[in-house]
């Protein structure tokens, strides 16, 4: 814990200067499909992300965006090029990183104090300690009274409170999110963006923050990395120097965030039109 | 002011009065069906009787109600020809809960080991289908063969007609385990052994309990048909 607290107010300049948190290097990923037929989700991309630095990547659908973030989990290994975590070589699922499902991931037959208290059970901890873990979480993303219901008697954002506090229980020094408000309405969407940057900031990992809304990319991240249509390789990356606390609800309207808008989208607007 | 008071209290005598009338409504319409329910019993039945009593229908081919009734009366005080009605019913109860039991505990396992390995459920799936094709009660007399005329053929059949529906069902359930579910676990820090147990089971068990419940039916009708053709 001490040692994540450290990392809480590094300066993202000094933070460059070590090893990245996460690099991709020159990377392509070939998918074999079940009857034998080669696609190329991802094409000589790399990527860098320093420690607590938050990312976003946007492209078009389908384009790959999400295969980036399985490449870092493990779950999925590149055909070429090299992905490393922390300086080493992804080898299985890191114990240090979490992620955010753009789904529901959390167990409906769980209640939400067994769902967040998931992660420190699988990892060995008593059921008192973990529950005691998870009870702090669960008052930390504002659900102290919801303990004891189940998944299907909350509301989406709810839902997606729980998982973020299932994932940030475990203290992941890497954060990866697959669109993870991506089928929330506009206002809980903007509520659970304010949500993240506090739960963020407190706890200062480095993000991975797949979407393809442009602005929430820019609302939220350090850097946007934009990608092309598929198969998807780096197309540019865009330093957002918005400063911080950022407001969602008042930050999108600020001239600055409709200036670098504006930019990316150009951008952006050809790989939509080829896809 | 007065008014607007006066037809307030309008408005809420008039919401009182239409749900009254509604609830009203309601009752009637439940009344009717309980109604038509028993009608139609006492239709079918009496009709029965009555076409019996006249002879429009053969009593003994199709019997009639009163017989039914003093007969099963007679099996209850008098006991039937093989001894006691209740001694009778009590076996072919053991014979289906124990058929029912060993054949769902094996097809629920089989199911899960099966459905959590790739290459086991891949080159099996093609034999558990052809398997699943055979008519069951046709093993029944081979079941009668092997293990002779007493409560284990019986059983055996039982369990035959039981394992493949609970298999099947236990297989599907975690065949159909979300993937994103597991992917989460597995990040969470979940072992293999740990997602079976926290994640494909619990999500396969909505499969399984549905196939334990019609499964039982099938465990019934395995034990009186294996009665059938040997005991």
């Amino acid at each position: 814990m001490n040692a994540i607290n450290q990392h809480a107010f590094t300066p993202a300049g000094n933070a460059a200067q070590e090893t990245p948190a996460i690099e991709l290097r020159n990377v392509t990923c070939r998918f074999i499909t079940a009857d034998g037929k080669a696609t190329v989700a991802l094409r000589d991309f790399s990527m860098s992300v320093a420690r607590g630095e938050f990312v976003a990547v946007v492209g078009p659908t389908g384009c790959g965006k999400s295969t980036t973030l399985s490449l870092i989990t493990g779950l999925l290994k590149p055909t070429m090029g090299e992905v490393r975590v922390m300086g080493q070589p992804v080898n299985g699922i890191d114990p240090r990183i979490g992620f955010v499902f753009q789904n529901d991931a959390v167990f409906p037959w769980r209640s939400v104090r067994d769902n967040v208290a998931a992660g420190p059970m699988f990892r060995g901890q008593s059921k008192a300690q973990a529950h005691a873990l998870a009870d702090e979480w669960i008052r930390r993303v504002g659900l102290d009274k919801f303990g004891d219901h189940y998944p299907h008697q909350l509301s989406g954002g709810m839902r997606k409170r729980v998982a973020l506090a299932q994932t940030f229980i475990n203290s992941p020094e890497i954060l990866l999110m697959d669109e993870p408000f991506s089928a929330l309405d506009m206002q809980t969407r903007t509520l659970m963006q304010d949500e993240l940057l506090r739960l963020w900031s407190a706890h200062s990992g480095s993000v991975v923050f797949v979407t393809h809304d442009l602005e929430e990319a820019i609302a939220l991240a350090d850097k946007v990395y934009v990608l092309t249509a598929r198969p998807a390789t780096l197309k540019s990356v865009y330093p957002i120097d918005l400063p911080r606390p950022r407001v969602m609800e008042e930050v999108r309207y600020e001239q600055r965030f409709i200036d670098i808008s504006r930019r990316i989208w150009a951008d952006l607007r050809e790989e939509v039109h080829i896809a | 002011m007065t008014q607007a008071q006066a037809s307030h209290s309008a408005a809420t005598m008039d919401i009182a009065a239409v749900e009254a009338e509604a609830q009203r409504k309601i009752r009637g319409r439940r009344n009717l069906v309980i109604g038509l329910r028993i009608a139609i019993l006492v239709i079918v039945l009496g009709g029965w009787e009555v076409c019996a009593r006249i002879g429009w229908i053969d009593p003994f081919f199709f019997s009639q109600p009163s017989l039914i009734v003093i007969q099963i009366y007679d099996w209850m005080v008098e006991g039937t020809s093989q001894g006691s009605l209740w001694t009778q019913v009590l076996v072919t109860l053991e014979e289906t809960v124990l058929g029912f039991l060993i054949g769902s505990v094996a097809g629920v396992i089989a199911g899960i080991v099966l459905g959590r390995n790739k290459l086991l459920s891949d080159v099996f799936s093609l034999y558990i289908q052809i398997a699943n094709s055979i008519p069951r009660v046709v093993l029944g007399s081979i079941f009668v063969i092997a293990f002779g005329l007493g409560m284990a053929s019986k059983v055996a059949l039982a369990v035959v007609m039981v394992f493949f529906v609970v298999f099947a069902n236990a297989f599907q359930g975690v065949r159909e385990a979300d993937r994103y579910m597991i992917a989460n676990a597995q990040i969470l820090g979940a072992s293999r052994r740990q997602v079976t147990m926290a994640v494909v089971i619990p999500s396969a068990l909505s499969w399984i309990l549905a196939s334990l419940h019609v499964s039982f039916g099938f465990a019934l009708v395995g034990a009186v048909v294996g009665e059938f053709l040997g005991s």
